[in-house]
């Protein structure tokens, strides 16, 4: 689908694609996962025809991106991290309003504005104005027009971004109902467990380029799993370091301002279980001890050797600097 | 036909905004009608003019030019609006054609002109403006004023899609507006300038247009017409020659910069 794409911002003095190559198999799910800055956006923006790379080559359901842009749009859609619809116009006059300028004439926009207006729940709420919306609904009615013509690639670029855990549980709910229905789809996204629960397949990028890729539990593995974390008073620490290394079988590691001691495990609450049986006859009291699952941040540890969050701090001022 | 088709769409859209807040519409006619009130009963008293029906024939010409200057704000905010929600992103991506979103726009806001020139002319018409001219030449001068509007619509969106933030926008075009309705003849002659202020109100198109309504409503244009300079003798011609140049400058360039809009 993508091939060495290269796409520089400010003179190329940020590079946010830097020779990235993706393809999505037909029928599937391809989750890009990455920081904020990684350049999902810029991918999705390349793929949808919104940018053009300063170099490289990408392809749509066979269709040049580059060479016959117009001919990409009538086959996919595009729902973004914003709601990219009108907020003053009703959900329906949206819907209808796009389905108008996808060329499906006025009688067949209603029919299938009100058919998807039923299938994402948003028929008690078609006549009031996007604005009155919850975040939720809006995304809904957001994927609702990308999915107007029946799209063969539907992009979605970080589809929850921003809301509350209940909108990204309905939000799954119907992206996954999407997948049942067999579309490809490139779901771009900062968070492990959305990618774990929508894609068949995950690419972890960062810095403009795909430093992993595989299946969830692929990456799972290669991150480690949960990590047993342990915080305990100074004089403890070298002899916790001790404990949690042995119950473990993995080096342990220790944040000294924290004083929080952690290791990858695999066995999970009985490895918690072990650590606290094994503190507790050493005399040594825990301030807090817990299993974490892994986190992005794991994932860019484990990968790139920096954590996610600083990188988004360092893309953040360049970004600015940029405006 | 799909291209006029999709502008169609947006424009109709735009109509759609407007009965959905009414709002807008109220308040791009109450500022102008306002004006019409404001100038002619403060200003109306102490400007003699000499001409018959008094400051308001030469004033309403004036503040109908000032408020399709104004369409350029409308223009500029809106797709301002536009493009800080996301909605070109998804605009961009439809296979339509790629034009359409402007020119919807700019023709929207010009059938917004309409209701607005009427609702001033009939606010006018009631404080006393009387044009002299025939029916004819009345309907040519308001056709000129929507065409105006029109080509100033078109800069309006390369301020529009070049502005970071919907509010600058706004002050921007305002900072523009404002020096270019008022250096101008479209409310007092310009003859109590400075020197170099009159060369700039003669060639100001503000007061080409101004000059060239005056004229078509059957006025002479007594306000500071430099006598013997070409804008003062051709205003209609200056206008339209003016017009013709900002649309040919401004179509290209703000479609060149709606394509490119983000890289």
């Amino acid at each position: 689908m993508a091939e060495q794409l290269v796409k520089t911002y400010d003179k190329g003095r940020v590079r946010a694609l830097d020779g990235l190559s993706l393809d999505v198999e037909e029928g599937t799910v391809l989750s890009v996962l990455g920081p904020n800055g990684a350049g999902k956006t810029t991918v999705v923006r390349i793929l949808t025809t919104l940018l053009r790379p300063d170099s490289g080559s990408a392809s749509v359901a066979g269709i040049d991106v580059i060479k016959s842009p117009e001919k990409v749009r009538e086959v996919i859609g595009l729902s973004g991290q914003y709601a990219a619809v009108d907020e003053i116009l009703t959900g329906y006059d949206n819907l209808v309003m796009f389905g108008e300028l996808y060329h499906l004439g006025k009688k067949q926009a209603v029919v299938r504005a009100n058919e998807l207006l039923e299938r994402f729940s948003l028929t008690e709420a078609a006549k009031r104005p996007i604005k009155t919306y919850s975040g939720g609904m809006r995304r809904r009615l957001d994927l609702a027009a990308s999915l107007i013509v029946k799209p063969k690639v539907l992009f979605l670029d970080e589809p929850t971004t921003g809301l509350d855990p209940r909108g990204r549980q309905e939000m799954w709910g119907v992206i996954q109902e999407l997948v049942k229905g067999g579309v490809t789809l490139l779901l771009t996204t900062q968070y492990l467990e959305e990618a774990d629960q929508l894609a068949d397949e995950i690419a972890v990028i960062d810095t403009g380029k795909v430093i992993a890729r595989g299946t969830s539990d692929a990456l799972k593995k290669q991150v480690g799993g949960e990590r047993l974390e342990v915080v305990v008073e100074q004089v403890h620490v070298a002899k916790t370091l001790e404990i949690v290394a042995a119950v473990s079988g993995n080096k342990a590691t220790l944040d000294e301002g924290l004083r929080l001691i952690s290791a990858p495990v695999s066995t999970g609450s009985a490895a918690l279980f072990e650590v606290l049986k094994s503190l507790d006859s050493a005399g040594i009291h825990a301030l807090d001890v817990g299993l974490k699952r892994p986190s992005l941040d794991d994932v860019f540890l484990s990968l790139t050797g920096h954590a996610a969050e600083e990188k988004k701090a360092e893309i953040e001022e360049k970004k600015r600097g940029r405006k | 036909m799909s291209a006029v088709n999709d502008v169609a769409i947006i424009t109709r859209r735009q109509l759609l905004l407007l009965t959905r807040v009414p709002e807008v519409l109220i308040f791009s006619t109450i500022q102008p009608v306002m004006f019409v009130l404001l100038f002619r009963f403060v200003f109306g008293g102490s400007i003699s003019t000499g001409q018959p029906g008094g400051y308001v024939q030469l004033l309403m010409p004036g503040i109908f030019v000032q408020t399709v200057a104004f369409t350029l704000a409308g223009t500029a905010s809106g797709l301002a609006e536009d493009m800080k929600k996301g909605l070109i992103d998804r605009f961009r991506s439809l296979p339509i054609s790629q034009s359409a979103l402007v020119v919807g726009r700019t023709l929207g806001d010009s059938l917004l002109n309409i209701v607005v020139l009427a609702v001033m002319g009939i606010a006018g018409y009631i404080v006393g403006w009387r044009p002299s001219a025939g029916l004819g030449n009345v309907a040519l001068g308001f056709l000129f004023l929507l065409f105006f509007g029109y080509a100033l619509s078109w800069v309006g969106v390369l301020v529009g899609l070049s502005a970071s933030d919907a509010r600058v926008v706004q002050n921007v075009s305002f900072i523009v507006t404002f020096p270019l309705t008022f250096l101008s003849n479209a409310f007092a002659p310009t003859t109590g300038m400075p020197r170099i202020l009159q060369y700039f109100a003669e060639w100001n198109p503000v007061s080409t247009m101004v000059a060239a309504c005056r004229q078509l409503f059957g006025l002479k244009n007594q306000f500071g017409a430099t006598a013997g300079s070409f804008p003062s003798e051709h205003p209609l011609t200056t206008s339209l020659i003016y017009m013709v140049i900002i649309m040919l400058i401004f179509i290209p360039l703000s479609l060149r910069k709606y394509r490119h809009s983000v890289d």
